[in-house]
């Protein structure tokens, strides 16, 4: 099953926990900053996403919402 | 209806009531005749009672019962009110009503299980952290408990404020007769700020920690102008033979008892004294005092403690006439007549120094 | 095909959630515990019911965050006033959240006595190993040898005792119905650990006694580790004192 998610970046703190329990490497840190500071976390919609949900079980900020098409 | 009763089961009745329905205690002298019966008397009435298994735990109990809108109140005594000053603090902070009563045994520390009237400080300045004040209710007999006791739950209700009663060891333990036909249950109030569960409203929060210190000055200045309100229209004394005296005694609860024994001897000598009985010890009668001193010159204050309350009666007065004391910490009660000597020998002293001075 | 078009949303952000930013740190376990109780409490329709009573601690503002109703307790009192609370109105569900020092230090007393007394209440208890608020001193549950900022050398029974371990101690007690200690250091203990709230909270719902779930929870800021290091910490270090399991659960009889 295709999935997609979508991170608020303002939410985001840059913890990396959703990148470490992704097991398909969609996450990656960026180099962006938000206002907090934060360098946020960032979603590569081509690495085969399956809408497990392990990032946003993990995401401390609740940050991430996850969708199925 | 009379009946013979000691003060302490009288405040618990007198708590039931009121519609006092939970109550949460922890055993020490000279109290536990209030403990002993709530858990009696407290179920049977549609009430909870709880022995808790600290004075800090019960005025949690407390604190959590009021949030969630029913009439609560503890007793304790000593060592047992040093434990809930941070729980007082709290109800404060928060604008809970609560009731607790002191029964006042000799301090410091673990001091005696005989009654004495040595923490006023404690009860009058707020022992607990923060600007903050309590109603300080201070009953003389028991009859008078059965006003005081309504009154407490009425003021904490109406003002949204924990009040305290401050008893005695001997009031705690004494029989008196007692009628409670007249006790009046205070109205209930609209609490909107109740904790009941966010059904079809707004979910509700109850916090004191301000991080932001001019919020913080806000929600103080905002109680301030509710203790200025209590002292505006709460003060309650009672005066005894001040007409035409010379000399006024200044004295609440057991002592004021006392007090009126050694009147009653002074003036069967033809020494005009008479009582100033403080009842709200706060807000005290500081009117009543400066009123006085138009006319008195010398007051004497009686405390069955070192000396606290003399500090309020000097503050009242702010320099007008003379203040004698005499006080005896620790649990010991004096006789009428032991007091009658000394104030007669002070009253002696000062017509003898007064004699022409200018009025 | 982007998220916004045509797609079914399969995990979003509780509507009992606030909308504020948490206050926690980068990786901290009070946001996934703040989370699973608001999911819970939505999906069991208690938000008509709940009532949390808040500590003194790093999860002091929940009631910024919770759209029920919460009072704040001062520190350790959270058993006592939710008693208070429960006994006034049982029909109520109620819940403390307290974390180490809230429980397992200044409030043992009122903690182990409202599980005595068997209040029908939750207690949900947050171990993360440190006092976090107030900047990492050492709690009741610091392992030895763990370097805290007033155990500078690493505990030392010696000095300052073991650990303590509430699920264990609290399991002594008749009063208590159901105990559980969970992790939220990886997705399958987070989906257990949410299993475990509700189960807790069904257990009061259906007036069987007091319930407490104990969440090993990482404190990065505090273990002096990143997020990830700290959730393998729990693993690592803090599972052979703190076992997962159910240590009491008349429930199941």
């Amino acid at each position: 099953m295709d999935g997609t998610i979508r991170i608020d970046r303002e939410r985001c703190k840059g913890c990396a926990l959703c990148i470490e329990f992704c097991r398909k490497g969609c996450i990656r840190l960026s180099d962006d900053l938000n206002l907090k500071g934060h360098f946020v976390a960032a979603f590569d919609d081509d690495k085969g996403c399956n809408a497990c949900r392990n990032c946003a079980l993990m995401c401390p900020d609740v940050a991430i919402e996850v969708c199925v098409p | 209806m009379k009946q013979l009763m000691s003060g302490n089961v009288a405040l618990g009745e007198a708590a039931i009531l009121s519609g006092c329905t939970h109550y949460f205690g922890y055993p020490i002298t000279p109290q536990n005749e209030i403990t002993e019966y709530m858990a009696r008397r407290l179920p049977g009435a549609g009430g909870v009672f709880i022995q808790s298994e600290s004075e800090i735990a019960a005025i949690n109990m407390v604190l959590g019962a009021s949030a969630a809108g029913a009439r609560a109140m503890t007793s304790s005594s000593g060592p047992g009110m040093s434990l809930k000053q941070e729980g007082i603090s709290y109800l404060v902070a928060d604008e809970l009503p609560a009731v607790i009563v002191n029964v006042v045994r000799g301090g410091p520390g673990m001091g005696s299980i005989a009654g004495a009237q040595s923490d006023y400080f404690q009860a009058t300045r707020g022992g607990g952290h923060g600007d903050y004040r309590t109603v300080v209710l201070a009953p003389a007999s028991v009859q008078e408990v059965t006003e005081i006791v309504p009154l407490a739950f009425d003021l904490a209700d109406r003002y949204r404020n924990p009040v305290i009663i401050l008893a005695d060891g001997i009031l705690g333990q004494m029989m008196e007769p007692v009628d409670f036909d007249g006790l009046v249950r205070p109205p209930d109030y609209d609490k909107p700020w109740v904790l009941t569960g966010a059904k079809d409203r707004p979910a509700r929060k109850i916090h004191s920690l301000i991080f932001d210190v001019k919020l913080q000055e806000e929600h103080n200045w905002k109680l301030q102008r509710k203790f200025r309100l209590i002292e505006q229209s709460e003060v309650r004394c009672e005066t005894h033979l001040t007409d035409d005296a010379e000399m006024v005694v200044v004295a609440y609860g057991i002592g004021a008892r006392i007090a009126k024994g050694a009147i009653k001897r002074l003036r069967e000598e033809g020494k005009k004294v008479g009582l100033l009985r403080p009842v709200t010890l706060w807000p005290f009668p500081v009117q009543a005092l400066r009123d006085l001193a138009k006319t008195v010159d010398d007051f004497f204050v009686f405390e069955m403690s070192a000396g606290q309350m003399v500090e309020d009666v000097r503050l009242a007065l702010e320099g007008q006439g003379r203040i004698h004391f005499y006080g005896r910490p620790g649990g010991v009660a004096p006789m009428p007549v032991e007091l009658y000597r000394i104030v007669s020998r002070h009253y002696l002293q000062a017509h003898a120094d007064g004699e022409g001075r200018p009025r | 095909m982007t998220a916004d078009q045509a797609a079914t949303t399969v995990f979003a952000r509780p509507r009992l959630l606030k909308q504020a930013d948490f206050h926690y740190c980068p990786g901290c376990g009070h946001g996934i515990i703040n989370r699973l109780l608001m999911e819970v409490i939505d999906e069991m329709d208690l938000q008509g019911d709940a009532i949390c009573v808040a500590p003194a601690g790093c999860g002091m503002l929940l009631y910024n965050y919770f759209e029920i109703d919460v009072i704040e307790s001062a520190h350790g009192r959270g058993a006592a006033v939710a008693t208070g609370i429960k006994r006034v109105r049982p029909q109520n569900l109620v819940f403390s959240y307290q974390g180490d020092g809230d429980l397992a230090a200044i409030g043992t007393a009122e903690g182990i006595h409202a599980a005595n007394r068997g209040e029908n209440l939750t207690v949900i208890f947050v171990n993360n190993g440190v006092y976090g608020m107030t900047g990492g001193q050492m709690a009741p549950t610091t392992l030895l040898d763990q370097v805290t900022t007033t155990t500078p050398a690493g505990r030392d029974a010696d000095l300052a005792g073991h650990p303590v371990r509430i699920c264990e101690v609290f399991a002594q007690l008749d009063g208590t119905a159901y105990l559980e200690r969970v992790a939220v250091n990886k997705p399958a203990a987070v989906t257990k650990a949410k299993k475990s709230i509700r189960k807790a909270f069904q257990c009061q719902l259906d007036g069987r006694g007091f319930s407490l779930v104990e969440i090993l929870s990482p404190c990065p800021v505090n273990w002096k580790m990143g997020p990830i290091e700290a959730c393998r910490w729990i693993d690592d270090a803090m599972l052979d004192y703190f076992p997962l399991g159910v240590f009491k659960d008349v429930t199941a009889c």
